[in-house]
């Protein structure tokens, strides 16, 4: 073990790729606990050999955060546990997050020189699950260790949301010697992480561990703030912030606009998500938040989003659960191993198929959905090919609930109560790409409230960059070259 | 942590709570709400801001399940564990002449704030206040203190004058009043009911919807309604509307929703925490 430095790289890459122990899907699918249930540390050392230690390590470039690899993954391989969760931590604050919800097929992984040897991207290093075990490994063997923290430089900031991009740039600024002030609006910190994404795939206990530690640093957290609302971000200046951090995600619903959308058992994701995740509606009664107790539901979308509810769906006990997508399963946004895993799960796929109505019984319940056929065209921008709907191929799905996952816009709160921000006409804040400032002056903002619906590390390392722009603008109070906003 | 700093019981399972919430107090407006957890594991519920000072803000609240009976368990002292706001848009206050304020059974408290503003900037105030009955009848000094008259109407008879709230706004339009606007805050069949009396004379009407919310942020969408034919998110687009473009019976269905789980919840806390039944329990 001590000299695995010495194995050949055609020998490496004969040492087999490590499965991830997981709950079995007859079992899984009765409760809300997690599907993949980590590495032991012999397969961490095992797996962490597999890399081949390249002088080019291409993996770090595919990485949005820039995540030391090679070296990471060296410490592992040596069993240091330790040593590899500083490395990681150096650049990504949120390791056992990141390991659990990355997509590193399409990330990391996707780059790495095993998977060309190989040419699979099943067997490449698991790079993501290296990063979950080591953070595991650090949470359940003692706490982390605090930072020395400089003396404080009395400059206030103000960071509106706790998902991704916020925590980051609390976690980053604390540690600078600033003073942080975390805003968000529900009563819960971790934004997407906690209300969105799902308990089996990401339990709330992690994310609840990074916020207590940011807490311990000494940032602040207001909870029930809504930034617009409660105090505008111009009345936080007058309160004395020196400069502000946006990062209030994308969490506006998106609907389709056909027939019956607003009956009683039609859902958006979101909503779906949030009574069962922040409100906990899958212990009810036990819990307050009540969801309807369905027995065929249908969820459109083929993204993350879609995946989530559908095997939410399925946990809550419905009978059968469809994913109705109007392209094929190639042009799937969501992560393979989460389609894999709702397969798994008995998770039905319609695809090439889109809702024209939604029918409902004499009391709004859900009755049907009316679903087309679709075949597909040509590429459009984004170069996925267009579905074009077949006339005359309705066809009736009995279902008695509808969740709608076709994707969230930027949330409005903000720029609807700060002109002086501009936004694109989808409502994204539009921010120099090299600092996330805005077009006003102290404002910086990014995550999904200026890429879109995007990813946790996309979030992240959004933040990243906006913490080195404010505290360079904190020093020179330079706010000269950012480009006239792009209406 | 928010605490209760009075709370008197105004009305058969209606409490009136003065809660320290100097955020939500110094930026709230008349019309707008805010969404509270009386505890820690709580569901989160809307409840309109039915007045305030600097450091405070005052609810009324009528028990209706599970929510709100943790509520009223909660004694002076006692805090609530989230007060999340102020939420919504804040009602357009303008002053065109002749207002009538209607409020119906708990949506007076909601409709108080409205009276005052609309006065306060130089409208002729007339309310109607609607109850089923004298002793459910609430706030109806603060009202007599907001409006230029008043005018009561019980289903039973018990005070005032029998009948409901639409034959009040009747006899009112037949005396000639020249209505420039009416607000009308309560159940959604009285509004409902309302909304048909004053469309055919184009009286705007002004309605708060109380759907059911989550986030109250416009993130879930849950709190939905079709106005003019399109979708609008009570909570950020609302809580008001034009009454004449509201569809109130898809509204009211999907209020009811959660009717059978919303009563088991409400049954098991009462047997759980009010083993001692008290009277009104009992009357239940
Ligand atoms: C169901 C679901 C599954 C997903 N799965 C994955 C996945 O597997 N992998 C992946 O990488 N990404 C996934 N994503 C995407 C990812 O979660 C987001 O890209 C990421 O969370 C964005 O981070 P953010 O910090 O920009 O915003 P968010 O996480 O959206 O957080 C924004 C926060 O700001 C708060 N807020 C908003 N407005 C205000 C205001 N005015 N005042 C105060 N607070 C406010 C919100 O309440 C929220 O807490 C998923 C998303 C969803 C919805
Ligand atoms: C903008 C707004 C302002 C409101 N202002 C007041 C007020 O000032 N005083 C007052 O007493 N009530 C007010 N309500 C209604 C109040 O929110 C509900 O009575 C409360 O949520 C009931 O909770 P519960 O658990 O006690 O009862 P439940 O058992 O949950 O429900 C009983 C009834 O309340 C309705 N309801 C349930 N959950 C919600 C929810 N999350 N949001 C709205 N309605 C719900 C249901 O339709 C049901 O018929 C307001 C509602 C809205 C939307
Ligand atoms: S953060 Fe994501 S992309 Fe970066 S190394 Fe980890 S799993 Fe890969
Ligand atoms: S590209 Fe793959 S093999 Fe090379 S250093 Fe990175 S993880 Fe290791
Ligand atoms: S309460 Fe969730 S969008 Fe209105």
């Amino acid at each position: 073990m001590s000299n695995w430095r010495e194995v050949k790289t055609k020998d490496r890459l004969k040492i087999p790729a490590q499965k991830m122990k997981e709950q079995a899907p007859e079992a899984r699918v009765r409760n809300m606990q997690e599907v993949p249930l980590g590495f032991t540390p012999e397969q961490a050392i095992q797996e962490a050999q597999r890399c081949l230690q390249c002088n080019n390590a291409k993996c770090i470039e595919g990485c949005p955060v820039g995540i030391e690899i090679p070296r990471f993954l060296a410490a592992v391989a040596d069993g240091d546990f330790a040593k590899a969760v500083a490395v990681v931590k150096e650049t990504n604050l949120l390791p056992a997050i990141c390991g659990r919800v990355c997509p590193q097929e399409e990330q990391c992984q996707v780059v790495c020189t095993v998977t060309k040897a190989l040419k699979s991207i099943e067997n490449s290093v698991g790079i993501g699950k290296l990063e979950r075990f080591v953070a595991d490994y650090e949470r359940i063997h003692g706490q982390a260790v605090l930072p020395p923290i400089p003396p404080p430089t009395g400059k206030r900031i103000g960071v509106v949301g706790s998902g991704p991009a916020g925590l980051t740039v609390a976690g980053d600024l604390i540690k600078l010697g600033h003073a942080v002030t975390v805003f968000e609006a529900l009563h819960r910190p971790g934004g997407v992480l906690v209300y969105g994404i799902p308990e089996f795939r990401l339990p709330k206990e992690i994310v609840y561990k990074e916020v207590e530690y940011l807490h311990r640093l000494g940032v602040e957290f207001r909870y029930n703030f809504v930034v617009g609302k409660t105090l505008t971000i111009e009345q936080l200046f007058a309160d004395g912030y020196n400069a502000i951090f946006v990062g209030t995600g994308a969490g506006l619903p998106k609907f389709m606009n056909i027939p019956g959308e607003n009956l009683c058992s039609v859902y958006s994701a979101n909503e779906y998500l949030t009574r069962s995740n922040l409100m906990r509606a899958f212990d009810f009664p036990l819990s307050d938040t009540p969801l309807k107790a369905s027995k065929k539901v249908a969820v459109v979308g083929g993204g993350n989003v879609a995946m989530d509810s559908a095997r939410t769906a399925m946990r809550l006990g419905a009978e059968a659960v469809y994913i109705v997508y109007r392209r094929s399963e190639k042009e799937m946004p969501a992560r393979l191993e989460e389609i894999h895993h709702a397969k798994e799960e008995g998770v039905i796929f319609h695809l090439l198929q889109n809702p024209t109505k939604i029918v409902g019984d004499d009391k709004g319940w859900v009755a049907g959905m009316e679903v087309q056929r679709m075949e597909l065209g040509e590429a459009d921008s984004s170069g996925r090919r267009r579905p074009i709907p077949m006339k005359g191929s309705e066809y009736f799905l009995d279902v008695d609930t509808v969740i709608i996952a076709i994707g969230n816009d930027p949330n409005p709160l903000i720029p609807q109560t700060t002109s002086k921000i501009r936004t694109t006409k989808w409502g994204n804040i539009v921010v120099d790409p090299q600092t996330q400032r805005t077009s006003m002056k102290g404002v910086f903002a990014g995550g999904d409230i200026v890429l879109g619906a995007a990813t946790v590390i996309l979030a992240m390392g959004e933040g990243r960059r906006a913490v080195k722009a404010i505290t360079k603008y904190l020093q020179d109070d330079d706010w000269t070259g950012t480009p006239e906003p792009i209406v | 942590m928010y605490e209760i700093l009075r709370k008197e019981d105004i009305a058969p399972r209606v409490c009136k709570y003065v809660v320290r919430a100097p955020a939500v107090a110094r930026a709230r407006k008349a019309g707008q709400f805010v969404i509270i957890r009386p505890k820690n594991d709580s569901e989160r519920i809307p409840l309109t801001i039915a007045d305030g000072d600097e450091e405070t803000i005052t609810l009324v609240v009528q028990e209706v399940g599970k929510t709100t009976a943790i509520m009223a368990d909660l004694k002076e002292g006692d805090s609530l564990s989230d007060v999340c706001g102020p939420l919504g848009k804040p009602t357009h206050i303008e002053k065109v002449g002749t207002v009538v304020i209607i409020g119906g059974g708990i949506g007076i408290a909601p409709a108080h704030p409205i009276a005052q503003a609309m006065k306060v900037i130089g409208n002729r105030v007339l309310t109607i206040l609607g109850a089923r009955s004298q002793d459910l009848l609430i706030m109806e000094e603060e009202m007599r203190r907001a409006s230029d008259e008043v005018i009561i109407m019980t289903d039973d008879g018990s005070y005032g004058k029998k009948g409901f709230v639409t034959h009040a706004l009747q006899d009112l339009i037949n005396a000639g009043n020249e209505i420039r606007q009416v607000v009308a805050i309560g159940p959604a069949i009285m509004m409902k009911m309302v909304c048909k009396v004053t469309l055919p004379l184009h009286i705007p009407t002004l309605v708060s919807l109380n759907t059911i919310m989550i986030d109250g942020t416009g993130m879930c969408g849950g709190c939905r309604v079709t106005v003019d034919g399109k979708t609008q998110f009570v909570c950020v687009d609302g809580p008001e509307f034009d009454g004449h473009q509201v569809d109130f019976d898809l509204m009211m269905r999907r209020q009811a929703m959660y009717l059978e789980q919303e009563r088991l919840s409400y049954d098991s806390y009462v047997q759980k925490h009010r083993c001692k039944l008290t009277p009104e329990a009992e009357a239940l």
